[in-house]
């Protein structure tokens, strides 16, 4: 009869375990919304229904790194830029200075400095997309507004419809000036090595000149929006300084000469969790610092600092995760270029506490100081006549090997290396796509989030947009991230009991309505 | 009695989402568009849901767009139920209509794909080959992603597709025609694009250039010639590809001074747009001898990532 | 979600008939077509697995007509068309030629080999010379084995019948 009790108490023993197990609960939210991309989030609860881990998941890939092999070289600036529709320039443009490299050549003075205005008045068209559509709605009407009002319709109700106006015809004219230089502004044809397609003409500038005057003038506008609705706000500055949304990173941007931020062109600089340069380093030498984590349950990879090995997703002492966008540039650079926008990063720095600013939904007020620097320098770029140069490409002669080209993306810093053959015909590419370089820091956020707000089985919607925050604040864009496919649909949060059955569903639109079942 | 106004439908699949951007690009025009119709769906801006599709009636949508190609099982389900739930399925953007530029995807295996992206790249250290999969397990639960398929298809290879909204992205001036159409009283035949049929060389800025005959004697990659910024650019040696391109978009990549890629898919009548491609180029080739010829062909670096730019998975190559 | 690689082993094996190349085989109305006439009134013997289309010039040989053959299951594509100077309409066959040498770059590279597609000049007197082609060809694709085995293999499990081939054009 031994056998039997054993045999009783051994099933006994692996039933209760398997009731632990089961009464493990899990919160899934598929898929994220308002941000660039597909995503989804896992959240593990234990018996005490804290939450023991959440999982940021981006689900889709396409392969640029792969299918790109074989294609000649100079298409690269047009196939790339198909990796994301919203920041397609950003991508033609990295490309491009990375043809420069592969071809060995120098673009002469008004090539480089087209490419810059045309950058910067992308920049401003991107940052303000996404601060209007995406990233203010949290703060304009507030995380906890009703969801059916928490978009870029509630906004324009709340700023009325004149301003509205003003914000989507600013970024139509920006998208114009875009396509005068580009053809279209979406995936733009400029980009050659040795400079660009077409010459540019004084009608052209005149019209860069107009829209830059405006630019600055709306810049200003939404900075002070931002000041009326967010910043003078207690329970909003206490939402940004809050622990749920701070880490303790390394930074990561480009940087000019005089340390400043440069959206176009300079080198790479990190910066240590207490605010210290730890490296300086050319585009060139990217893989001596950036190593690439991969993780089973996301197709985006992680980024971090290769010499300090991958510690896991931790912040602090031992961290080597870094961070990229916006607040890393400003953390990571020592002032902004020009004026307006210096005054408002003394300004960041000042009301947040001193350099560096850990605090994730600080990208907001990052985004709109770098919005008032592309905005000052589109206009500056715009005043030089030698952009009326004649000579606006140099045709190749080396033989084409090898280059790195780096811009900063509105989503952070933006690598493209290519190898070729000698006819110029792609071998081997490789891709650090700005986003993926939040990915770890991403991941971290939103796990932190999750165990801070979420307590128990109760599970209110407002507590569901407040973990997105913390990943929207990074204006993630995870078609870049993992050179996917996005894509999202509606948002469902099933609340599971241990025989998987659900026992609870809210169901979001992207900025909208929460029904719970 | 009032009217009710017709609903419309805005989904996407695996985009990049500059098809998402073209229509935000309608800028003050969308407000015209929403005063006409109800969209009932549009997750990138409007909170229904998936369980409000699926609580609609067959046939209640009058138009659903649809952009991104098929390439989880996630989207062709979201396929087939728009499918069901329109009147009007319109596969909007190269990626739905043709298979998109990331349909070269399809000329590698699936696996060499993972390979590449998580075992290859210079900066990747992942010494234990760690693969993202449909199933990871981690101590806390089970964590899924979805698969997807070995290939990249069009939606018309996966769906019954009632019109073609084409480009790369569709530019705004042919969303509106293409809106104003569908809500007109007269349809066009079942399957068309909703684009004239002729080629672009038609309505080419710079077509009165073109001349009678092109003969050349070597092709020219952009990077290798100060391109005119007048004069026809096949005439000038570059691989245009206007004469297999679909009009409709007034060109705007030569008006950027480089040549048409191919984003709106073949003209009226052809079944695929990359061996029209080839037949048009490969006959401007000026040599009657075949060593000479193939000596000519050989400065046209990568014929099918040029002809099939945006088409290869809905190509007969692809049969 | 399926395992796309389990149609392979899901098609069945090929019958004898299958084993047989399909070739399809474009031949212009004055020279080849009229060769072909020949070697048939001559009753000469040659294997008769090509499907002969009348044209009225190798150049109006559109490369759709080529992948489409292919796509509805060819093994192989013949074009047959008059000697370089002989062509009736002066420059059609050199466009045929011009055509045919970008096409076969690209068959290559999708993993059609070389020997499957094939252009030969065949004047009207010529009549034993279609037998020898035809001949070699059927050959030479035996060797190779049945298109659509390989396109399975080599697009990854996707059945063709999947994607049925609609009309090609004018």
């Amino acid at each position: 009869m031994a056998d039997v009790t054993t045999a009783e108490q051994a099933w006994n023993q692996s039933a209760r375990k398997a009731g632990e197990q089961y009464l493990r609960r899990r919160i899934t939210i598929d898929p994220v919304t308002r941000l660039e991309g597909h995503g989804k989030i896992e959240v593990f609860l234990d018996d005490a229904g804290e939450v023991d881990r959440a999982y940021f998941q981006v689900p889709e890939l396409r392969g640029f790194e792969k299918f790109v092999q074989g294609r000649p070289v100079e298409e690269m600036p047009q196939i790339t830029s198909r990796i994301c529709g919203v920041c397609p320039t950003a991508h033609h443009m990295a490309a491009t200075k990375a043809l420069d490299a592969v071809y060995h050549v120098e673009p002469p003075e008004a090539a480089r400095k087209i490419r810059e205005l045309v950058y910067c008045t992308f920049m401003v068209e991107d940052h303000a997309l996404h601060f209007y559509y995406l990233g203010c709605p949290d703060f304009i009407l507030g995380p906890d507004a009703a969801p059916a009002q928490r978009n870029i319709l509630g906004v324009i109700e709340a700023i009325g419809i004149e301003n509205a106006k003003k914000v989507i015809s600013m970024r139509r004219r920006l998208r114009e000036l875009i396509a005068l230089v580009g053809g279209k502004p979406v995936h733009p044809v400029f980009g050659l090595p040795g400079g660009i397609a077409k010459r540019f003409t004084p009608e052209m500038q005149k019209q860069f000149q107009d829209v830059a005057e405006d630019a600055v003038a709306f810049a200003g506008f939404t900075l002070q929006l931002f000041h009326d609705s967010v910043l003078d706000k207690r329970e909003y500055l206490d939402l940004i300084t809050s622990g749920d949304y701070t880490h303790r990173t390394y930074y990561m941007g480009l940087v000019d000469d005089e340390n400043h931020v440069n959206f176009y062109n300079g080198s790479i600089r990190v910066v240590t969790p207490e605010g210290v340069e730890w490296r300086k380093f050319p585009a060139a030498d990217y893989a001596d610092v950036i190593a690439e984590h991969v993780e089973p349950w996301s197709y985006a990879k992680f980024c971090y600092l290769k010499s300090l090995g991958w510690n896991g997703f931790t912040d602090g002492k031992d961290t080597s995760v870094y961070s990229v966008a916006p607040l890393a540039r400003l953390n990571a650079a020592d002032g902004m270029a020009t004026l307006l926008a210096e005054n408002e990063y003394r300004r960041f720095f000042e009301t947040l506490g001193g350099k560096p600013v850990h605090h994730t939904l600080a990208n907001h007020w990052a985004r709109l100081v770098e919005l008032l620097y592309a905005a000052e320098h589109m206009r500056e770029l715009a005043q030089d006549d030698q952009l009326l140069a004649p000579e606006y490409r140099v045709l190749p002669t080396a033989t084409p090997t090898e280059g790195v080209g780096v811009v900063e993306a509105p989503r952070g810093t933006l690598i493209h290396h290519y190898q070729t053959d000698e006819r110029g015909i792609v071998q081997r590419a490789n891709l650090i796509v700005a986003t993926q370089n939040n990915a770890a820091r991403i991941a971290m956020s939103v796990d932190k989030a999750a165990k801070g707000l979420i307590h128990g089985n109760n599970v209110p919607e407002a507590v569901l947009n407040r973990i997105e925050m913390a990943f929207r604040a990074y204006d993630p864009c995870n078609a870049c991230a993992t050179h996917a496919f996005p894509g999202g649909t509606g948002l469902v949060v099933s609340v599971h009991d241990g025989e998987g059955n659900v026992i609870a569903e809210l169901r979001r639109g992207p900025d909208g309505q929460v029904t719970k079942d | 009695m009032t009217q009710t106004k017709p609903k419309i439908a805005f989904y996407w699949c695996a985009s990049c989402g500059g098809c998402e951007e073209a229509v935000v690009d309608l800028a003050e025009e969308i407000l015209d568009v929403v005063a006409a119709v109800d969209i009932v769906f549009w997750p990138v801006a409007l909170d229904f849901k998936r369980r409000d599709v699926e609580q609609m009636a067959d046939g209640s949508i009058l138009a659903t767009f649809l952009n991104g190609a098929i390439r989880t099982s996630e989207q062709e389900e979201m396929a087939n139920l728009l499918r069901r739930k329109s009147k009007l399925l319109v596969a909007f953007g190269s990626c739905s209509h043709l298979g998109g530029i990331p349909g070269l995807a399809n000329l590698f295996t699936r696996e060499s794909i993972l390979e590449t992206v998580y075992f290859e790249t210079p900066t990747t250290q992942n010494p234990n080959r760690v693969l993202p999969g449909t199933q990871s397990g981690n101590g806390n639960g089970e964590l899924t992603l979805p698969s997807f398929s070995s290939r990249v298809r069009a939606l018309d290879q996966v769906v019954e597709v009632d019109y073609y909204v084409p480009g790369c992205p569709p530019l705004p001036k042919i969303i509106t025609r293409a809106v104003a159409t569908l809500l007109g009283g007269h349809l066009p035949d079942k399957g068309s694009v909703l684009t004239p049929e002729e080629a672009l060389c038609t309505e080419c800025p710079r077509k009165d250039s073109k001349p009678e005959k092109i003969a050349l004697k070597s092709f020219k990659r952009p990077q290798e010639i100060l391109i005119d910024e007048t004069q026809c650019l096949l005439a000038q040696g570059l691989l245009c590809m206007g004469p297999a391109t679909r009009a409709g978009c007034e060109a705007p990549c030569i008006q950027g001074n480089m040549p048409c890629t191919g984003c709106c898919g073949a003209p009226g009548r052809v079944r695929d747009q990359g061996a029209k491609a080839l037949s048009a180029i490969a006959s401007l080739v000026d040599s009657r001898d075949e060593q000479e010829i193939d000596a000519v062909l050989a400065s046209i670096p990568d014929p099918v990532g040029t002809f099939y730019r945006y088409s290869l998975p809905g190509s007969l190559l692809a049969h | 979600m399926p395992d796309v690689n389990s149609n392979l082993s899901q098609v069945a094996p090929l019958g004898a008939e299958e084993l047989e190349p399909k070739i399809v085989a474009f031949f212009c109305t004055w020279c080849t077509y009229m060769a072909a006439d020949l070697a048939g009134t001559s009753r000469m013997k040659y294997a008769p697995n090509a499907r002969v289309i009348r044209v009225m010039c190798s150049g109006r040989i559109d490369p759709q007509f080529v992948l489409a053959a292919f796509a509805n299951g060819a093994d192989g594509v013949l074009i047959g068309g008059c000697h370089p100077g002989d062509c009736h309409y002066q420059e059609g066959n050199y466009n045929c030629l011009r055509r045919a040498r970008l096409l076969k770059r690209v068959l290559e590279e999708v993993g059609i080999e070389a020997d499957r597609f094939r252009l030969e000049w065949i004047s009207a007197a010529e009549g034993d010379r279609v037998r020898v082609v035809i001949n070699d060809m059927v050959e030479k694709l035996k060797a190779l084995g049945p298109l659509r085995m390989k396109r399975e293999t080599m697009l990854r499990g996707l059945h063709p019948q999947e994607h049925p081939v609609q009309e090609v054009c004018v």
